[in-house]
């Protein structure tokens, strides 16, 4: 897959992370799922990067990477 | 809460909550009503393995959420790195059971005949708030109303807690340290290792 644009995502620290859920209720993609109760795990393909999980989470352990133009899949 | 989805009954447990910490003030009696927050969260990670009383049905988060986020209360600054490591949140579980066990037990002295009824709430562990108001004997033994007093005080500190950290850091910080989220985690954890 090449993008467009250089794609912006969120990334949970998942050892540090509750699994509270406060993300999941905020974000407006549905990207985030709590499988097993463990860690909030995030689908990038529907992440869009808006920072709203991030700004939600009481443990503040999401933060958004942005992935440059052609760094993605190594296919370049 | 996401202002952009579609609302569900469960959205709405809030206000249970909220009228729990209420009753209590009528009649203390109400307070073992509470017990469901304790069985239904454990029940569900324990039975089905995951966190959906978090994630969804927690009349307590959804509480903190609206105080912060809808009546604006809270100053949404990260929580101490201390606060969310796991030797405090650990730490502040065993603190809460050995306390719950306390109160059991003087559960049990009342019970027992060896100790005499209470009426007071204890704010944080500490603080003994007269609340004979919300008591009007008779109905029940002793006991149930000493295990009412006690429990309503857990509950009332833990919000009073949560409140403190939901005006201080994000929301629903107390999630980060909740003995309940905590357990309820660590069960999880453990089922999914074992199967
Ligand atoms: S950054 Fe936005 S789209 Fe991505 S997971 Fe967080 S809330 Fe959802
Ligand atoms: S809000 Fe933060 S701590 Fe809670 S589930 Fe999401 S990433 Fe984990
Ligand atoms: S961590 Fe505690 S307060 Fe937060 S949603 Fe879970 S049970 Fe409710």
């Amino acid at each position: 897959m090449t993008l467009q644009k250089n794609k912006r995502y969120a990334v949970v620290d998942e050892t540090h992370c509750v699994a509270c859920g406060s993300c999941m209720k905020e974000c407006p993609k549905g990207a985030i799922t709590i499988p097993c109760g463990i860690t909030a795990k995030i689908d990038t393909e529907k992440c869009v990067g808006c920072g709203l999980c991030a700004k939600a989470c009481p443990a503040s352990v999401i933060h958004i990477e942005i992935l440059k133009r052609g760094e993605e899949d190594g296919n370049k | 809460m996401g202002t952009n989805k579609k609302k569900n009954w469960y959205d709405y447990l809030w206000l249970a909550s909220l009228l729990y910490l209420i009753l209590g003030f009528f009649n203390i009696l109400f307070a073992w009503l509470g017990l469901l927050c304790f069985l239904i969260p454990l029940g569900i990670s324990a039975v089905k393995g995951n966190k959906t009383y978090c994630n969804h049905y927690c009349g307590r988060g959804q509480l903190l959420d609206l105080l912060g986020n809808k009546l604006k209360l809270s100053r949404k600054k990260d929580i101490p790195a201390l606060i969310r490591s796991r030797g405090f949140r650990y730490g502040f579980l065993t603190f809460f059971l050995i306390m719950f066990g306390n109160m059991l037990f003087t559960t049990y002295l009342v019970f027992s005949d060896a100790g005499s009824l209470k009426q007071a709430v204890q704010l944080l562990w500490t603080f003994k708030l007269p609340w004979h108001f919300a008591y009007h004997g008779t109905i029940a033994a002793d006991w149930v109303a000493q295990f009412a007093f006690g429990f309503y005080s857990v509950m009332l500190t833990s919000t009073v807690l949560g409140i403190i950290t939901m005006v201080l850091y994000k929301p629903r910080s107390w999630c980060v340290y909740c003995p309940m989220g905590t357990m309820t985690q660590q069960i999880c954890k453990l089922k999914d290792k074992s199967s």
